[in-house]
């Protein structure tokens, strides 16, 4: 089991309020990503549901009991670090079953602990390395397995995969997801990138200065951000968000419509403006447009095989239904 | 551009090197010579000491006035132990400087260092009165504990930058994986910290192994160690030079001859952890 509740939780640096008052459930078996901009306070708020932080205000709760003072091992939760925070002086079998030695569990129940993480996570043949003999990709492996045989409440994983590369970021993602299918159990996962965020989650919390700006499922807040910085965050590219007359005409303070909600068109539509930059994905192709509606250039999804040259004529069309009002105050009409 | 360093520079700048290096070593290679030398021959200038006969007279002299092996084992005990006991009460501290640092944390260090910048004989009289209380004149005990607060600056500030360098964030996860305070610090800190303990203690073994101050006022014969040895050899008066430098030698040697084979620790601990 691994329902986590916050009470109003809030935290402070000395006279600095990092994260005011806060009210979030999180559902045991249940795949939440932190996302926000960097300095958003997920990470605190991450260390304040490990007890590696003590709350400034209101209460932790863990499957029904208070674990506001309860110190972090006590609280069954594991966690994996952004630098995986491997022990670098022990092999790989002594880094995973640290927590098992920690806990007393004799030798033979370690070693069997062990050999089962190693081959779910496939380092079954790195079990006598050290950390500094594997590969990034190895070692993120090893702090998950250091996670897994504890057997947690939920997995809590400060933005694991920030330090791998590309490639390698993609296969863990993939990885994760499918140890979260596979064990059911609770993971919350803080990240900056809005990809990661869209593909794991089951709900996604966006944080702001310390603020829930809005929770609710990838597809929720992609088809009806709450604001407009909601609107602007998830999503890659961004919304483009138009303020002035443009919106005005629409009855709001700022309109957002999504690029692959914009029809490009050589000869006829709404607004009229000149391509920019292209950027050529092979499957999409963005156009960046700087038209008569907007200040900011808007950006323009279109099909791979659709080219239009750098400051060629064109003329845009967003399709209404699909069209985000947002008020004065940037939340969200209807 | 790279800054082009010739072949030309490169040995004017090694020429000068050993220069400064030979400077710094030459009163020891001087007493290494006058040691082997009569006593008569090693007053003499420095071209016919060298000339005068090889001998091993002094240090046969030396060794029937005066018990080597004693005064040596006094000062492995004052140098180990002080190192050692000062290393029990700096671990803890550099731990919570390193790790829960307050808003006073490099004022407490500045602090500890700034009792480093006090003259010695400024509390002579106090400590001295003190050991004669506590009956702890001549004892190594006494003198043990004395070398170690007198180094204890160093050694915290030692600990305190190699511990700086670990992540935090190991030790986080330590906490997370069930870690008690005391086991996060056998099991995950003071492994991970061995290369800078070792030249912690190389450094400071050193340090009390050289102490004279100290060593020499509050000891009379039980406790005294090397240094102690050597000093009996000074006199205002008569021939002693050539004695005296058998002595000296007698007690660096030991101490030179591990720093010799410790070199790349001690480096790595003069410089403070500030080159990784």
């Amino acid at each position: 089991m691994g329902q986590i509740q916050l009470n109003q939780v809030s935290k402070s640096f000395g006279s600095v309020e990092v994260i005011p008052p806060l009210d979030l459930t999180i559902e045991d078996g249940e795949f939440v990503v932190f996302v926000g901009p960097s300095g958003c306070g997920k990470s605190t708020l991450l260390r304040l549901i490990a007890g590696l932080e003590d709350v400034t205000g209101g209460h932790v709760t863990i499957d029904g009991q208070d674990a506001t003072e309860v110190a972090p091992a006590k609280r069954g939760l594991a966690m994996v670090f952004q630098s995986y925070a491997l022990y670098p002086h022990m092999s790989v079998r002594k880094n995973i079953a640290f927590p098992l030695r920690m806990a007393g569990l004799d030798k033979a129940e370690q070693d069997r602990s062990v050999a089962q993480a190693a081959e779910v996570l496939n380092l079954t043949d790195y079990l006598d390395r050290r950390p500094g003999q594997l590969s990034g990709g190895q070692r993120q492996r090893v702090a998950i397995g250091r996670a897994i045989v504890r057997e947690p409440a939920a997995f809590l994983f400060d933005e694991p995969l920030s330090n791998l590369d590309a490639a390698l970021r993609v296969g863990m993602r993939l990885e994760i997801s499918e140890l979260h299918k596979r064990l059911k159990t609770t993971m919350i996962y803080v990240t900056h990138d809005q990809v990661e965020a869209m593909t794991m989650a089951d709900k996604i919390v966006v944080l702001q200065a310390g603020v829930i700006e809005q929770v609710g499922s990838p597809l929720e807040l992609y088809q009806r951000p709450r604001n407009t910085f909601v609107a602007g965050f998830i999503g890659s590219p961004k919304m483009n968000l138009i303020q002035g007359p443009g919106a005005e005409k629409h009855g709001a303070a700022t309109i957002g419509i999504r690029p692959e909600h914009i029809d490009i068109n050589e000869n006829e539509g709404l607004w009229q403006g000149t391509v920019g930059v292209s950027e050529h994905l092979g499957s999409d192709t963005f156009f960046h447009v700087q038209c008569n509606a907007s200040h900011e250039p808007l950006t323009v999804r279109a099909t791979g095989e659709m080219a239009l040259e750098y400051g060629a004529e064109v003329h845009l069309t967003p399709r209404t239904e699909h069209l985000h009002k947002f008020d004065v105050k940037g939340l969200r009409m209807e | 551009m790279a800054r082009a360093v010739t072949n030309r520079q490169k040995t004017i700048n090694s020429l000068a090197a050993w220069a400064v290096g030979l400077l710094i070593f030459f009163p020891i290679l001087w007493i290494f010579v006058m040691s082997f030398k009569a006593e008569g021959d090693a007053i003499k200038a420095p071209l016919e000491v060298l000339a005068a006969p090889w001998t091993l007279e002094n240090y046969g002299v030396v060794q029937e006035r005066s018990d080597y092996s004693r005064h040596f084992v006094n000062s492995v005990i004052l140098a180990f132990g002080s190192t050692l006991l000062g290393l029990l009460v700096a671990v803890p501290a550099a731990w919570a400087m390193a790790f829960v640092p307050s808003k006073r944390t490099k004022d407490i260090l500045l602090w500890m260092l700034s009792t480093k910048m006090l003259p010695a004989v400024g509390v002579l009289y106090p400590i001295y009165l003190l050991f004669i209380q506590l009956g702890l004149l001549d004892s190594r005990a006494g003198l043990v504990v004395v070398l170690m607060l007198i180094n204890l600056p160093i050694i915290v500030w030692m600990l305190y930058t190699y511990f700086k360098e670990i992540p935090g964030e190991i030790l986080e996860a330590a906490r997370m994986d069930g870690a008690t305070l005391h086991e996060e610090i056998l099991y995950v800190l003071t492994p991970m910290a061995i290369p800078g303990m070792a030249s912690t203690v190389l450094l400071n073994v050193i340090l009390a192994w050289n102490e004279a101050f100290w060593t020499l006022n509050l000891t009379a014969a039980k406790a005294a160690p090397l240094t102690a040895f050597i000093a009996s050899y000074s006199s205002p008066e008569g021939l002693f030079y050539a004695k005296l430098s058998a002595a000296s030698t007698m007690a660096i040697a030991p101490i030179l001859i591990m720093g010799w084979f410790s070199q790349k620790q001690l480096v790595r601990g003069l410089t403070f952890g500030a080159v990784k």
